[in-house]
């Protein structure tokens, strides 16, 4: 996956990709808030309406040793690191054959063995981990990368300056991707961001910062690649603040009553997915057949996930206490 | 390696050279450790032999460099996280507790992560360089906790620790690293496990562990005079806790004591105690004591630390109103 996909070949072949990853977040994601306004969906239901350009952007630009640290806007990036629909639901259902067998549930995720580390509530904790990784991996000889991402609210946690500040010290191959979706959970981001830019504090740290559109897959893909590619140069962390919005509430419980109308409509026709589409049609010639020969092929692949994991069996408690250690 | 006699901290460094040379998967980090060989001197020279990428010096972020260990675990590394005071642990708390703990639970996946933290008081260090806060991590499933009483344990264990496949916090005690002497020897088959008979006797079970051995060490030499035999337990390992340890000695002695320089206050003393009255109650000709802190901060001025923490004279009288009981 290269910085500027210069040929038309690379375009056709990336929107293409682009368009079926975000797609099918959309997809599974109504799935999952169905079957949990349903009832049969325990917990909550968190999605990222809105922010599907961004997870599927970054996630396109990393290599297949490079480690990932998503979080709750973030499915895309489990989907393009190949956990299957049917993984994730029966994850949200809390049955067997999710990568957490029930363990943990919603968007605490990951699979270790496809790149992904499995996120804590803790925000952004989850950042001086994927370094880790990312550091681990150099030293085994590989050339690897970690993307962690983050909130614009977890921005405001201390472990994201520490981890700035390490991974500028180290020069670690670390590219941190800010999620600049303007709520933290209840509150607006004028009440925690005295600043217009969090890609300005980067400097301060001494790493290098990229902004991008967040709703357009496009943009996201070419500048997280650039920044992933000057991590893996070896020209030391950057950080990447994409601009995006929040269309549903903190999770599926929060009806969002805190936001203002006119606000979700202004974002709302910033929608990635009809970004994706205006840009597939101008770029590649997506034809209105083409689309609707791909949402049939999601409809049909989230149908069948659905049922399989409502069938699927719920894990045994008798190993509960056997696996706290290795 | 070294026959010779070495203090508590001497084995710790040994333990870290050890292992070091036998798996360049280990590396050490902490602030200070590099350059500086450690506030404590635990890892003196280690960065001369085996270089900065081994030995690496962090800035003062405790979330962040304990949160990067735990990747590093995670790809298969074997790091060792050096908290400049075991105070500080609090600074890295996550991820030790959520991420490194919850790990093998979530997704079965192995973090084989050391943290090192020195703890103990008795030198006017204060409320933040002389607590004993093994018992905020007792009570995390996933979560192994050391704390070694003579320096034979602390490179044995130290060395069990960076071998073991889970995370592993080791309370390193600060007043027994130089009074503390022993010799050094690498054990592959030792592991993060089981407690130890210190002293045989048939009169009280007296379980400890730590600094405070070494004072219920002295406590059982002064009753000894006075005819009272106490057989004394080192539990080494506090999680897992190794149970049948206690229960042989107090079902002989059916008299027990749990002595720690921690609070006893929801501690290991509590835990021991409980255990003692739920499993052990038939055996039970008195009731189970606890000696510990004062439940109150560790105060600096040398009296008030005095008077805080568990003395020589309050463990002899426990024991012995426990024996005449």
């Amino acid at each position: 996956m290269s910085a500027a996909i210069s040929s038309e070949q690379g375009r056709a072949a990336f929107l293409t990709e682009a368009g079926y990853w975000l797609h099918l977040i959309r997809a599974v994601e109504q799935a999952g808030r169905r079957l949990y306004l349903q009832g049969r969906l325990p917990g909550s239901f968190y999605d990222g309406r809105g922010q599907e350009a961004t997870s599927v952007g970054a996630a396109l630009a990393m290599g297949p040793d490079d480690v990932a640290t998503p979080l709750i806007r973030d499915m895309g990036v489990h989907l393009v690191r190949r956990v299957t629909p049917a993984e994730m639901l029966r994850h949200y259902l809390g049955k067997t054959g999710g990568p957490m067998e029930g363990r943990d549930g919603n968007i605490h995720l990951g699979a270790f063995d496809r790149g992904t580390i499995p996120m804590i509530s803790h925000l952004p904790e989850m950042l001086p981990v994927g370094l880790g990784v990312a550091v681990a991996r150099r030293r085994r000889g590989l050339d690897s990368v970690a993307i962690g991402f983050c909130g614009d609210g977890a921005s405001c946690g201390g472990v994201f300056h520490e981890t700035l500040n390490l991974a500028a010290v180290w020069k670690a191959p670390l590219v941190v991707v800010v999620e600049r979706n303007h709520y933290a959970y209840m509150t607006p981001e004028r009440v925690y961001l005295p600043i217009a830019e969090i890609s300005s504090r980067a400097a301060g740290y001494g790493l290098r910062a990229w902004s991008a559109d967040g709703n357009d897959v496009s943009d996201v893909h070419a500048v997280v690649t650039e920044a992933v590619a000057a991590a893996r140069a070896g020209d030391g962390p950057g950080l990447v603040e994409v601009f995006t919005y929040r269309m549903h509430g903190h999770g599926a419980h929060d009806a969002q009553k805190y936001v203002p109308a006119d606000e979700l409509e202004a974002w709302g026709v910033r929608d990635p997915l009809m970004r994706w589409r205006a840009r597939a049609a101008e770029e590649i010639g997506w034809s209105d057949e083409q689309q609707a020969e791909l949402e049939q092929r999601i409809d049909v692949e989230v149908t069948a996930a659905v049922q399989d994991a409502l069938a699927a069996p719920y894990p045994d408690p008798a190993e509960l206490g056997s696996s706290l250690f290795a | 390696m070294n026959d010779g006699v070495v203090t508590y901290v001497e084995a710790i460094r040994f333990a870290l050279r050890e292992s070091m040379l036998r798996d360049d998967r280990v590396v050490v980090m902490g602030e200070d450790v590099g350059l500086g060989g450690g506030a404590f001197r635990a890892t003196e020279g280690l960065q001369r032999e085996f270089g900065p990428e081994r030995v690496i010096d962090t800035p003062i972020s405790e979330a962040a460099f304990t949160g990067a260990a735990v990747g590093m675990a995670l790809d298969g590394m074997r790091p060792v996280v050096e908290f400049q005071f075991s105070d500080f642990l609090t600074s890295g708390m996550n991820a030790i507790v959520n991420t490194a703990a919850k790990m093998h639970f979530r997704q079965r996946l192995s973090v084989p992560l050391v943290v090192r933290a020195p703890a103990a008081g008795g030198f006017a260090g204060g409320p933040f360089h002389s607590q004993n806060p093994e018992a905020w991590f007792l009570r995390t499933p996933g979560l192994k906790v050391v704390c070694p009483a003579t320096a034979e344990d602390a490179g044995l264990l130290l060395a069990a620790a960076i071998r073991d496949p889970n995370p592993v916090l080791f309370f390193e005690q600060k007043s027994l690293y130089t009074r503390v002497k022993g010799t050094f020897e690498y054990d592959e088959d030792a592991t993060v496990n089981g407690a130890v008979v210190r002293r045989a006797g048939g009169d009280v079970t007296v379980v400890s562990y730590g600094a405070a051995l070494h004072l219920v060490l002295e406590a059982a030499a002064t009753l000894t005079a006075e005819g009272v035999e106490c057989e004394v337990i080192d539990l080494r390992v506090l999680s897992p806790l190794d149970f049948d340890c206690v229960r042989t000695s107090v079902e002989k002695t059916s008299r027990c004591v749990v002595v720690h320089e921690d609070y006893p206050d929801y501690g290991v003393g509590a835990e021991v105690t409980a255990r003692v009255a739920e499993r052990l109650f038939e055996h039970l000709d008195a009731p189970v004591r606890r000696v510990g802190a004062k439940f109150w901060p560790i105060p600096f001025s040398p009296p008030l630390e005095q008077a805080t923490l568990p003395t020589a004279h309050e463990i002899v009288d426990a024991i012995r109103d426990t024996a005449e009981f």
